[in-house]
């Protein structure tokens, strides 16, 4: 029985572990491998073993230096914005409105970002907010293709990403500890620093780990609203794989966007393991 | 709060209600509005190049999301109370298919593929007399190796939340496996894969960065509108946008409502 059961197991895991070591760990074991080699002058990969590529990342200076600071700045910026709404819907909305609003938060997230994205270039556009901010008497005011015009993007597009975590950790929070806090005579603020938002925090690391980690790797937003004087590494790598053809110095700069990425991972780890949750927050709907 | 809300809320589907706007201007210039047409619906939908594009969008959604239900339920019907190391080693994979960026993704299966392929053609020409090539097999299998690790997720949350004693009992009861998956399993989680199917076809319908990489010679709408909107925003574009975001909200909304009692039975 335990035979069969095993084998019907391994029949049953068979297709997708099939498929991811074509398309996922061969793919990526290609772009480590490529990582280390030179580039054929002719484009594309010639075989060598050289740490010249790791050499070369600093050329790549701004794309690092863009990502690694506008994507804190867009997590941040996204925590801000999302942790009240998360703190609303959780706490302070009917449990009959609470599933249809939550929906409208997640909704967006999962259409097109692309199309959400380009949105944007008419509301910051010259006819757009500076036209409005013109009327007001606020001049010659430019807002796209600015870190701004991207800022934004990036937090309208993940925005979602943010809510629904911090909503799960509010929503499992045991209201009546602060009936009691209120109950004893405790202020709300002080409920709040003291109950709420230590409860919320796994909540809170969860979703700044989910929308730091893909904004790292964002070329989109930053190439329709930054008119490619914004750029991140994910537009680098573009540029390196598509125009320059240098597929091994690419494949550097792939590797140390990983690596970057498995860093705050395992921060992300450690920092939640502090707060004593599980991992089960992770939702993708 | 509720004024925050309400505003928040605003921010997030202004954008998508612009381009709705913007879709029914009758002016040419795309950044006023002036008049009412639905002009652009019809020069959309009659522009051969909006329309191959849509239709090779909706063959590697359709097919991608199909393998992807099928091989992800299968996958997470056998990880379900699983344990040891291959348990540790698929979770591993999802995660790693879920948060490596897809501009990565699609890279590294851009050169891992160019390079089997520059590899294997001269014997592929050899014995087929044709070359192995980018196009509609990279595209369906790259979206639907993502797209495969959302549906097992999803579908084996709802398999984690429902009673295994029921199982227990039907095999109790002398039901053979087949049996008792089609009778007692399959029916619960039957909203969970067809919810993950949708998602599925949402994720590869719309996502430009994977095929951007892997499309070789074929243009997916999203190629073509990321194209179209370096040229400049035009109202045909919006109008192609209004219909995307359209059809993708019913598809989510669909997938959503169908996990709903997943998540009431989850809270208790």
């Amino acid at each position: 029985m335990a035979m069969t059961q095993s084998r019907a197991r391994a029949l049953l895991l068979a297709p997708a572990g099939l498929w991811y070591v074509t398309l996922l760990v061969f793919p990526l074991a290609v772009v480590l491998i490529f990582s280390f080699g030179e580039r054929n002058p002719i484009g594309g990969y010639a075989p060598g073993f050289t740490l010249e590529q790791y050499a070369n990342l600093p050329s790549r200076f701004a794309a690092f230096r863009n990502t690694l600071t506008l994507a804190p700045l867009g997590t941040l910026a996204a925590l801000i914005i999302a942790y009240p709404l998360a703190y609303y819907l959780a706490l302070r909305v009917s449990p009959r409105w609470k599933t249809t609003l939550l929906i409208l938060v997640i909704v967006p997230f999962w259409t097109s970002i692309l199309i959400r994205s380009y949105a944007w270039i008419y509301l910051l556009g010259g006819n757009g907010i500076p036209a409005l901010l013109e009327a007001l008497g606020i001049d010659s005011i430019r807002l796209i293709n600015t870190p701004f015009a991207v800022l934004v993007g990036i937090v309208y597009g993940y925005l979602p990403l943010m809510v629904f975590p911090i909503y799960v950790a509010l929503d499992k929070l045991d209201k009546s500890l602060l009936d009691a806090a209120s109950d004893l005579g405790t202020p709300p603020w002080r409920s709040f620093v003291q109950i709420t938002l230590p409860l919320s925090m796994p909540g809170v690391l969860t979703g700044s780990m989910l929308v730091f980690i893909l904004l790292t790797g964002e070329f989109l937003i930053p190439a329709i609203l930054g008119g490619g004087k914004v750029f991140f590494v994910g537009n680098a790598l573009v540029d390196l794989f598509l125009q320059s053809r240098n597929w091994a110095f690419g494949s550097a700069v792939a590797v140390a966007l990983i690596v970057i990425m498995l860093i705050v991972v395992a921060l992300y780890a450690r920092a939640i393991r502090r707060f004593g949750a599980s991992r089960d927050d992770v939702g993708i709907m | 709060m509720r004024l925050y809300a309400v505003t928040v809320y605003a921010f997030l589907y202004l954008p998508i209600a612009i381009i709705a706007l913007f879709s029914f201007s009758a002016g040419r210039s795309a950044s006023s509005m002036d008049g009412f047409t639905t002009a652009w619906y019809a020069r959309a939908l009659s522009n051969p190049f909006v329309m191959e594009s849509l239709w090779t969008s909706l063959r590697v959604a359709l097919l991608s999301a199909i393998l992807a239900t099928v091989s992800g339920t299968m996958a997470a019907l056998a990880l379900t109370g699983m344990k040891g190391r291959l348990r540790a080693l698929f979770d591993g994979l999802v995660m790693i298919a879920v948060m490596i960026p897809g501009v990565v993704i699609g890279i590294a299966a851009l050169i891992a593929l160019m390079t089997v392929f520059g590899a294997v053609n001269p014997w592929i020409e050899l014995i087929l007399g044709r070359q192995l090539s980018m196009g509609l097999g990279s595209l369906i299998g790259l979206h639907g190796m993502f797209t495969m690790s959302l549906v097992v997720l999803i579908v084996r949350g709802r398999m984690e939340t429902f009673d295994r004693a029921q199982i227990e009992a039907s095999n109790d009861l002398g039901a053979d496996p087949f049996g008792t998956f089609r009778q007692v399993t399959l029916p619960q989680i039957a909203p969970a894969i067809l919810a993950g199917f949708l998602l599925a076809f949402t994720f590869s319908f719309d996502d430009f960065i994977m095929a951007f990489f892997v499309a070789g010679s074929e243009t997916t709408l999203p190629i073509y509108i990321f194209s179209s909107i370096r040229r400049g925003v035009t109202p045909e574009i919006n109008a192609i946008g209004t219909m995307v975001m359209v059809a993708s909200l019913i598809l989510l909304m669909i997938a959503q409502i169908l996990l709903r009692p997943d998540k009431s039975r989850a809270e208790g």
